[in-house]
């Protein structure tokens, strides 16, 4: 089953958190952020050809516009494929592991797959971020030589940035399946 | 406790049989290898497993049962399986049943001996049999030795199927007792042209053994030893590059076979990165000698010689002068430019005298492209090394010059001040000198301190010089070395085959229906780009500049020799 909700980002704008769960310990976490828009797109392209015209008015040489036109597609796949992040997703499989997904906006997805052995534990962490303290969940790894020890922190929702309302959603979702982890008898 | 069962997406069609695998029970997880068809007799599976257990050194048992009714689900078939759990007795006994072209199949255990008798959760995953056994998982670099064994659950399964390659050598049309289905029942695979180069690989290793012994047999000669000779061999790049070429060569024609995953693909990232290194040297050299290149090249050598010379002239005539309307002590500028000037004649003339003979060296040296482009770039880099060695020597003598003055400054300085350097203790102490010494020493202090703009001056524009012809050759060493330290075959690898280099595993949760076991997939996530740079890099014989920021702007101020790339061996001064 499925269901979607409404929040805001650290920075305002509107993002949307999925909630699917496949089965009594598996659950997918998805949150969505804001599309490209299509004004913005236009505005940095038209910027960008007024610059190019204006030199080319200058200089006389045709070559300007063509570097622009070539800077203006290649800075597009760029962005779309190495910067504009369009879903962040955690699927929290019980006794697997934890699995972090990051969609691009041109399709691309970069997957982080965390065993169950390693995790210690999720929690929301704050952090002073120039003037603004924000919050954000954390996945934190066990140290093997110390059973006390964290030996690394890996954030989540790095670029969607949800505010402590969803975060507090996603938090329950997950410390449900952790904690049966717990109950669960051990195997010899 | 979640039981996992990991089924290998080339088994789903397979007819009903019984599964085997190996159960990890630390982890409640049981992977399954192959499926075996009825009618079997019983001993003979055993006897079968027993065999594979040894030769594999895995614990491969019977599992459980498979059944794929395309009619009706058969009742007899049922209760005929379950008895199957008493003939081979498995704790679990896992009973995997799919009805007709269903996606969503029925899995269930039968535990005798259980303690807890309550239902425990399925999951189901799918795996791609041939792509995780020939995937080689790189840990994240963090992780040492001993903790490979505890830190990763994935680890055991990759290693379970990649080690039980002796499992899936028999096919469909083996006449044996036992029929199995895996990856490679229809047909074992095999390529008939990496037979061949395995068959002619043997002899081509020895004969290059063979020439590249008597190769080193003479380079180690007594004759090349000799003084002159030996110093000459140690300041040109090409014979570093030449020798480091011939380890790579001895590695790739030794016969011990490679021992682990890292030293295969050391040895193939070796030969793929000769091989293209080689041809594009001789597509450079075909490029070099149409048309006469290469005379031209050495037409215009000299007139550039001959201009380089002229310009210093120009800047020495600059600096005897008042340069930048900086005031210079006369009779000083005067002795140091005239000294520089006649150097530069010298030179000039030495130029003169070697330029009928310029083209055929041209000629001859240039066919030495044919062994590697990266020669060709050391064999650049020295004739940029020969061109400039006046400005070399200019470096040097203001250096020197320099470096003088300021010891004198600095020990005339202290006395000045009625203090002395004790070299026992290393410090500076207070010291009374005698009358005479001291006026002495003012003087000379003065005398350095007036003319020290002079030599600065000299000093400072000799080293931009030199500085600027170290930073060519630098770049020239830096691409020789990206092409001798970059792992091609690992690349070509990644982009080709990516499951072959896997940083991890990724799921994805397919179709689920309700009261049937979750179903995901498993499939391969490889290693980026940068990872696999960083993990295959060929060892290369330079370190980058071993003086710090700091140190080297001190070593400027002071006067003192820089050599900003240094290789490893050299001994450090």
């Amino acid at each position: 089953m499925a269901e979607e909700r409404r929040f805001r980002s650290a920075s305002g704008a509107p993002i949307a958190l999925r909630r699917r769960q496949h089965s009594a310990s598996c659950r997918e976490l998805a949150v969505r952020g804001p599309r490209l828009q299509l004004r913005s797109l236009s505005a940095a392209t038209s910027a960008v050809w007024l610059a190019a015209y204006g030199l080319f008015a200058l200089s006389e040489n045709s070559m300007v516009l063509s570097a622009a036109i070539f800077i203006t597609l290649i800075g597009l796949i760029i962005y779309l494929h190495f910067v504009k992040i369009d879903q962040e997703s955690l699927l929290v499989i019980g006794s697997l592991g934890i699995q972090v997904t990051s969609s691009y906006a041109s399709g691309k997805e970069s997957t982080t797959f965390i065993e169950m052995g390693q995790v210690k534990d999720v929690v929301i962490n704050e952090a002073i971020h120039m003037q603004k303290v924000i919050y954000y969940l954390c996945i934190l790894l066990q140290d093997p030589d110390d059973p006390q020890g964290v030996s690394e922190v890996v954030p989540l929702f790095q670029s969607s940035k949800p505010r402590l309302d969803c975060l507090i959603e996603v938090y329950k979702s997950c410390q449900e399946i952790l904690g049966q982890r717990k109950t669960a008898p051990q195997s010899s | 406790m979640v039981l996992k069962v990991f089924f290998p997406s080339c088994c789903s069609s397979a007819d009903s049989g019984i599964l085997i695998g190996r159960w990890i029970s630390e982890q409640n997880s049981a992977v399954i290898l192959a499926v075996v068809h009825f009618p079997f007799i019983p001993v003979q599976v055993k006897q079968y497993l027993g065999e594979v257990q040894r030769v594999t050194k895995v614990s491969v048992s019977v599992l459980g049962s498979w059944s794929n009714s395309k009619q009706e689900k058969e009742e007899s078939l049922s209760e005929f399986l379950e008895d199957l759990g008493t003939i081979f007795c498995h704790e679990p006994w896992i009973q995997i049943s799919k009805e007709g072209d269903s996606k969503f199949w029925s899995c269930s255990t039968l535990q005798k001996h259980s303690k807890n008798p309550q239902e425990e959760e399925i999951i189901l995953v799918y795996y791609d049999q041939h792509k995780v056994m020939l995937s080689h998982l790189h840990p994240p670099l963090d992780t040492a030795g001993q903790r490979a064994e505890d830190a990763s659950k994935l680890s055991a399964i990759f290693d379970t199927v990649a080690r039980s390659r002796v499992l899936f050598m028999t096919d469909r049309y083996d006449e044996g007792p036992i029929k199995l289905t895996h990856w490679q029942s229809d047909g074992v695979e095999a390529s008939i042209i990496v037979e061949l180069m395995k068959q002619a690989s043997v002899p081509a290793c020895m004969l290059l053994t063979f020439l590249l012994s008597l190769l080193s047999g003479i380079c180690r000669s007594r004759v090349l030893k000799f003084w002159p000779l030996s110093f000459l061999w140690s300041k040109l790049s090409t014979c570093e590059q030449l020798g480091h070429r011939l380890q790579h060569l001895q590695i790739i024609s030794s016969n011990k076979k490679a021992q682990n995953q890292n030293q295969l693909m050391r040895k193939a990232n070796i030969f793929v990165s000769l091989l293209i290194d080689v041809a594009l040297g001789i597509l450079l050299m075909s490029w070099l000698y149409r048309k006469n290149r290469i005379g031209h090249l050495a037409d215009t050598l000299i007139p550039v010689a001959d201009h380089v010379a002229e310009e210093l002239q120009d800047l020495l005539q600059w600096l005897m002068g008042a340069p930048a309307g900086l005031k210079m002590n006369r009779a000083l500028d005067q002795v140091l430019g005239r000294f520089f000037l006649y150097h530069i004649h010298l030179w000039i003339s030495y130029i003169h005298l070697l330029s009928p003979f310029i083209e055929m060296i041209l000629w001859y040296v240039g066919l030495s492209a044919c062994l590697g482009l990266t020669v060709a770039l050391c064999i650049l880099s020295d004739i940029i090394a020969l061109l400039t060695f006046h400005i070399y020597c200019f470096y040097v003598y203001g250096a020197r010059l320099y470096c003088l003055k300021i010891y004198g400054l600095s020990s005339l300085w202290r006395l000045f001040r009625g203090k002395k350097w004790n070299v026992l203790r290393q410090r500076v102490d207070s010291c009374s000198y005698d009358l005479d010494q001291l006026f002495i020493g003012t003087l000379l202090f003065t005398i350095l301190l007036f003319l020290l703009p002079t030599t600065a001056l000299y000093y400072l524009v000799f080293t931009l010089l030199r500085l600027l012809v170290v930073i060519v050759q630098g770049l020239i060493h830096l691409l020789v070395d990206m092409i001798d330290s970059l792992p091609l075959y690992s690349l070509i690898l990644r982009l080709c085959r990516s499951y072959r280099l896997a940083a991890g595993v990724k799921f994805r949760v397919l179709e689920q229906q309700d009261g049937k076991p979750l179903r995901l997939l498993m499939q391969i996530n490889p290693l980026s780009y940068g990872g696999v740079v960083q993990t295959y890099r060929l060892p290369t014989y330079s370190c980058y500049p071993r003086d710090s920021w700091a140190s080297l702007c001190k070593k400027l101020f002071l006067g003192e020799l820089i050599y900003p790339w240094k290789h490893k061996g050299e001994k450090q001064n």
